[in-house]
C-alpha cells in the first residue's frame, strides 16, 4: 500500500513536470507580451527593456524554464508581475474557498446525478426515463454562465433566498455549488443509469430475488453498491472538468477562489500566477484520481492496489 | 436409488397443472411452455431434461415467480405449493416464500454471488429476510449451513468475498444459502454444468446427501442425461416448451417411448462408445512438437513492479502431434491445457521449443509467423463471442482469405460457398449475420472460417462444450468427416472425458501444468494408470441408472496453487513408458 502510494506520487511528480513544461512553452509563444502589460502604453522602449531584463524574460526559453524549475523545487512559485506578491501566498489565500466550493459542488453533483441515474434506470424506457435523460443532456451541454445567471435570477433576485454573490456564509455557498452540481450531474446520471442497467441484469440480482429480498433491499443493498464502482473512477476525472468550470462560476458569483485569480491573471498575462494556478489544478487532478483509486478497493474487494 | 413412497396425496409438496408460460412479442404471445403438469413429492428428485429452448429453465423461473415480467409471464394453469396458489400470489407474499420454502441454485456460480458483499453477509441476509433473528444467531446458522455443505474452513469463508473462492466453493455457498432455511422445494438449474467434472461429482453427491438428510424435494434442471441417470427418481423430457415424455428414471433409460427421447439418449457421448478411429500410418509424419515447453506468467509487486512470483501455467511439457491424428488434452480448469494451445499459435510467449513442420516458432520472423498462422487455426468455445456480430457470415468466412491475399474476390466468394456447403449450411447464409443462427450453426461457421485457409492443424478449444448434446454429436461427426477427407490434425482440448474418448487417437492428461499420463485412446481409457486419470474417469456421470455408483473419494482440500515464488517451481513429473508408448508419471 505504502509502495503503491509512493509510486503514484512519483508518477504525479512526472505529470507535474510535463504540465509545467507545456504550459511554460505555450505562454512563451503567446503573442501577448507581459512586459507591455506591466510597463503600460506610454513607457519608453528603454523602460520596457529594463523591465524585461529585470524579470529575466530576455533570456532563452530553456534558461527561463530551468530557473523556474529550480525555484519551484525550492517551493518558490515566483512573484506576480503586477501585484508583486508571492504567487504561493496568493494561491494559499484563495485555495480554501475553491476547495470548499469543490467539495460542495461534487457533493451536489453526486446527489443529483446518482439519484437521477438510479431513477432513470428503474424506469427504463418509460416517459420518466426519457425526460431525465433529456434533461441530463441539457445540463451537460448548457453553458455555465447561463445556468449560473438563471439560478441567480430566480433564487436571488426574484425569491431573495440567497445572496447575489460573495463569500463567507453557508447561504453564499449554495448557488455556486448547486450551479456546478447541476452542470456536472448529467455525466453522473448517464453513467449511473447505464451502470445500474448492467447490474440489474446481473445474475446476483436474480440470486437476491431468489432469496426473497424485497425490491428496496435489492436496489440499495445489491444493485447500487455494484453500480457505483465506475462512478468513483469518474470523480477523479471530473475534478479536471471541474477546474475549467470553476473560472466562470467563481466570476459570476464573485467567489474569491483561484478560478477568479486565474481569470484576472490571464487577462493581464501575469505568467507566474497562470503557471502557479495551472500546477495547482494539475496537482488537484492527480490527487483526486489517487483518492478515487484508494477508495475503490474499500468498496470493491476484488481491486488490489499494487 | 430408493423409490419414494408414492400415492400419498399429502406427500405432494408442489403441484404444477397445465402450466402455460408465454412471451410477449410483436406477433402477439409466443408460448414458451405449454401444458406442463407434474407433482413433486417430499424427498423426491424430479429431473426436467431437455436441450436449449426446451422451456426447462423458464419452468423453474415460473415456479420461483422470477419470470422477467411483463415480457414473459404465466398465461395459464396453476402452480400450487402446499395449499398456496403461486401464479396469482402478490409479489410481497411470493417474497416471503422465496428462499424460505422454495429456493434455487443457478448454473453460473461465478456470477451468482454479489462480488462486493462478504459470503457471511450474503448468507445472513438471506436468513434474516425470512427469520428476523439477531445477527449473532443468523451468523451461527450461516456457519452451520456452510458446514453442512462441507466447505473447508467455514469460519474463514464467512469473512471472504466471492472472488476469493473457486467455482466449486461458490456453488457450495449457493447451496448453503438455498438450504439454510430448510425449504420444501429446491430447484437446481444446471447446478454443475459450469463446474469441472470432479467438482461436479462432489456437488451432486452433496445435493443427494442433503436431500436425504433434510427430506427436501428437488427439481433438477439439466441437459446432461448422465446427471439425470445418477440423480433423478423421475424424469420429464421437454422439447420446445412441451412435455415429450414422463417416466421413472430406470424406465426412461431402458425403454424410452418417444423417438425424441431415444435420439437424445443416443446422442449422449459415452465412454467406450466411441467409433473406431482410422488407422494411422505405421511411421506417422510429425507435424508439431513441443519440446520441454513452459509458460509462466509473472506476478508483479512492490515499488518498482518487480516480478515477485510466477504462475506456472505449463511446466516442461513435451508432446508431439502427428499428421492426420487427433491429440486430446484433458484436465480441469487451470491445468494449462488452453495455455498450451495459445502458446502453439503464438498468443502467449513460451520457453522451450515448439516446432511446426520442422521449424521452431522462436526462429520465425513476422512473415514466417503470418505464413504459420495459415497452417494453424483455432475454433473457440463460445461461437457468439468468436464471431464479429457486425459482419455477415460471408465476410467472416472470407476474411482469412482476404488477410492472406488468396484468390480474386470471385474465387474467394466461391470458396466461401464451398465451405458453407462443407459444414452443412446453405449458401444463403452468406448474407446473414451471426445472431440469426443457432449455437450449433454458429460453431459450424467458426469451423468453416478455420477451414478457409486449408490449415494443417486445427485447435479445438472446448469447441463443443457449449452445445446441446444432439448438436454436439453432429459437430463431432463433422470434424471427423473433415479429418478423413482433408487429413488435417486436431489438437482437441476438452474437460469432457466422454467427448475426448469419441474423437481422439491419443490423449494427454494434464494436471497443474504438467502431463501426468499420455497414451493411445485404448491405453488411457482401457488401462488408466495415474490416480488423477482414474479420478477423472470415475467422476464422469454415466447415463445408466442401473450402474452402481461408486462414491468418489473426496479430496482433502482444493487443487494446489500453480503460483510459485521466484526461483521455485513444482517438482518435475517424470514420465515412464509402461509399454507401447503408454507414458505414466512415476
Amino acid at each position: 500500500m505504502a509502495a503503491y502510494i509512493l509510486r503514484r506520487l512519483v508518477t504525479a511528480a512526472l505529470i507535474l513536470l510535463g504540465v509545467s513544461f507545456i504550459t511554460f512553452v505555450l505562454l512563451y509563444v503567446l503573442p501577448a507580451d507581459p512586459v507591455r502589460q506591466i510597463a503600460g502604453r506610454s513607457a519608453t522602449p528603454e523602460t520596457v527593456e529594463s523591465i524585461r531584463r529585470q524579470l529575466g524574460l530576455d533570456q532563452p526559453l530553456v534558461v527561463q524554464y530551468g530557473n523556474y524549475l529550480w525555484n519551484l523545487l525550492q517551493g518558490d512559485l515566483g512573484r506576480s508581475y503586477l501585484q508583486k506578491t508571492e504567487v504561493a501566498t496568493l494561491i494559499t489565500a484563495r485555495l480554501p474557498a475553491t476547495l470548499l466550493l469543490m467539495v460542495a459542488a461534487i457533493f451536489c453533483e453526486l446527489v443529483i446525478g446518482l439519484t437521477l441515474g438510479v431513477i432513470a434506470a428503474l424506469y427504463r424506457g418509460r416517459a420518466l426515463d426519457n425526460v431525465l435523460m433529456l434533461s441530463s443532456f441539457v445540463t451537460v451541454s448548457a453553458p455555465q454562465f447561463v445556468v449560473a445567471l438563471l439560478l441567480l435570477y430566480v433564487f436571488s433576485v426574484q425569491l431573495g433566498w440567497f445572496p447575489i454573490g460573495g463569500y463567507g456564509t453557508f447561504s453564499h455557498l449554495v448557488l455556486p455549488a448547486v450551479t456546478l452540481g447541476i452542470l456536472g450531474s448529467g455525466w453522473y446520471a448517464r453513467i449511473m443509469r447505464s451502470s445500474m442497467l448492467d447490474v440489474l441484469r446481473a445474475d446476483f440480482i436474480r440470486t437476491a430475488r431468489a432469496k426473497g429480498l424485497g425490491r428496496g433491499r435489492i436496489i440499495l443493498g445489491h444493485a447500487i453498491p455494484n453500480a457505483i464502482l465506475p462512478v468513483i473512477a469518474m470523480i477523479g476525472i471530473d475534478i479536471g472538468m471541474f477546474m475549467s468550470g470553476i473560472v466562470v462560476v467563481e466570476s459570476v458569483f464573485g467567489w474569491p477562489g483561484i478560478g477568479q485569480l486565474a481569470w484576472q491573471a490571464i487577462q493581464r498575462v501575469d505568467i507566474p500566477i497562470i503557471m502557479g494556478v495551472t500546477l495547482i489544478s494539475a496537482l488537484a487532478i492527480v490527487i483526486g484520481n489517487l483518492i478515487a483509486d484508494l477508495i475503490s478497493p474499500l468498496i470493491d474487494p476484488r481491486i488490489k492496489l499494487h | 436409488m430408493t423409490q419414494p413412497a408414492l400415492s400419498a396425496a399429502d406427500d405432494v409438496v408442489l403441484r404444477v397443472q397445465d402450466l402455460q408460460v408465454s412471451a410477449r412479442s410483436d406477433q402477439g404471445l409466443i408460448p414458451l411452455v405449454e401444458g406442463l403438469s407434474f407433482d413433486l413429492r417430499r424427498g423426491e428428485t424430479l429431473a426436467i431434461a431437455g436441450e436449449s429452448g426446451s422451456g426447462k429453465s423458464i419452468t423453474s423461473l415460473a415456479v420461483m415467480g422470477l419470470l422477467p415480467a411483463p415480457a414473459v409471464r404465466v398465461t395459464g394453469g396453476s402452480i400450487r405449493l402446499g395449499g398456496t396458489e403461486l401464479t396469482r400470489l402478490p409479489e410481497k407474499k411470493l417474497q416471503s416464500l422465496r428462499g424460505a420454502r422454495i429456493s434455487m441454485i443457478f448454473q453460473e456460480p461465478m456470477t451468482a454471488l454479489n462480488p462486493v458483499m462478504s459470503i457471511g453477509r450474503q448468507l445472513t441476509e438471506a436468513i434474516r429476510a425470512h427469520d428476523p433473528v439477531p445477527m449473532r444467531e443468523a451468523r451461527a446458522r450461516a456457519l452451520a449451513a456452510l458446514q453442512a455443505v462441507r466447505l473447508s474452513q467455514p469460519e474463514r469463508r464467512l469473512e471472504q468475498f466471492p472472488h476469493e473462492l473457486s467455482g466449486g466453493m461458490r456453488q457450495r455457498v449457493m447451496i448453503a444459502m438455498a438450504i439454510a432455511l430448510r425449504p420444501d422445494v429446491l430447484i437446481a438449474d444446471e447446478p454443475t454444468t459450469a463446474l469441472d467434472v470432479t467438482v461436479q461429482r462432489e456437488v451432486l453427491d452433496l445435493i443427494r446427501d442433503l436431500q436425504r438428510d433434510l427430506g427436501t424435494a428437488v427439481i433438477l434442471i439439466t441437459h446432461d442425461m448422465g446427471v439425470v441417470a445418477e440423480m433423478a427418481d423421475r424424469v420429464i423430457v421437454m422439447k420446445k416448451g412441451r412435455v415429450v415424455e414422463t417416466a421413472l428414471t430406470p424406465e426412461l433409460f431402458e425403454a424410452p417411448r418417444e423417438a425424441y427421447t431415444r435420439e437424445l439418449l443416443a446422442a449422449v457421448p459415452r465412454i467406450g462408445g466411441g467409433p473406431a478411429r482410422p488407422d494411422l500410418p505405421a511411421t506417422p509424419e510429425r507435424l508439431v512438437s513441443f519440446q520441454d515447453v513452459s509458460v509462466r506468467f509473472p506476478i508483479r509487486a512492490g515499488l518498482l513492479g518487480r516480478v515477485a512470483a510466477r504462475v506456472h501455467a505449463v511446466e516442461h511439457v513435451s508432446v508431439e502431434i502427428f499428421k492426420g491424428e487427433t491429440l486430446s488434452l484433458v484436465g480441469e480448469s487451470g491445468c494449462g491445457k488452453s495455455t498450451m494451445a495459445r502458446a502453439l499459435v503464438g498468443l502467449v510467449p513460451h520457453e522451450g521449443r515448439i516446432e511446426v513442420a520442422g521449424t521452431a516458432l522462436s526462429e520465425l520472423d513476422s512473415t514466417g509467423r503470418k505464413a504459420l498462422r495459415r497452417d494453424l487455426q483455432i475454433v473457440f468455445q463460445d461461437p457468439m463471442a468468436a464471431l464479429d456480430a457486425r459482419m455477415t457470415v460471408g465476410e467472416l468466412i472470407r476474411e482469412p482469405l482476404v488477410i492472406h491475399g488468396i484468390g480474386t474476390p470471385d474465387a474467394q466468394r466461391a470458396r466461401v460457398r464451398d465451405l458453407l456447403d462443407r459444414v452443412g449450411l446453405p449458401a444463403s447464409a452468406m448474407g446473414r449475420y451471426p445472431h440469426q443462427f443457432s449455437g450449433g450453426q454458429r460453431q459450424r461457421i467458426c469451423i468453416a472460417r478455420a477451414l478457409a485457409l486449408k490449415p494443417k492443424l486445427i485447435v479445438c478449444d472446448e469447441s463443443v462444450a457449449a452445445l446441446d448434446v444432439s448438436i454436439q454429436a453432429r459437430v463431432l461427426d463433422l470434424l471427423r468427416d473433415l479429418q478423413r477427407e482433408m487429413g488435417m490434425s486436431f489438437l482437441f482440448i476438452s474437460h469432457d472425458m466422454a467427448v475426448v474418448e469419441n474423437v481422439s487417437d491419443r490423449v494427454a492428461v494434464m494436471y497443474l501444468g504438467q502431463i501426468v499420463e499420455m497414451g493411445s485412446r485404448a491405453q488411457l481409457f482401457g488401462n488408466p494408470q495415474h490416480p488423477y486419470t482414474q479420478r477423472l474417469l470415475a467422476a464422469v456421470p454415466v447415463p445408466d441408472p442401473r450402474r452402481p455408483r461408486e462414491a468418489l473419494a473426496r479430496l482433502a482440500g482444493e487443487i494446489p496453487s500453480p503460483v510459485w515464488p521466484l526461483g521455485q517451481g513444482p517438482d518435475r513429473v517424470q514420465l515412464q513408458d509402461i509399454g507401447g508408448g503408454h507414458l505414466v508419471a512415476r
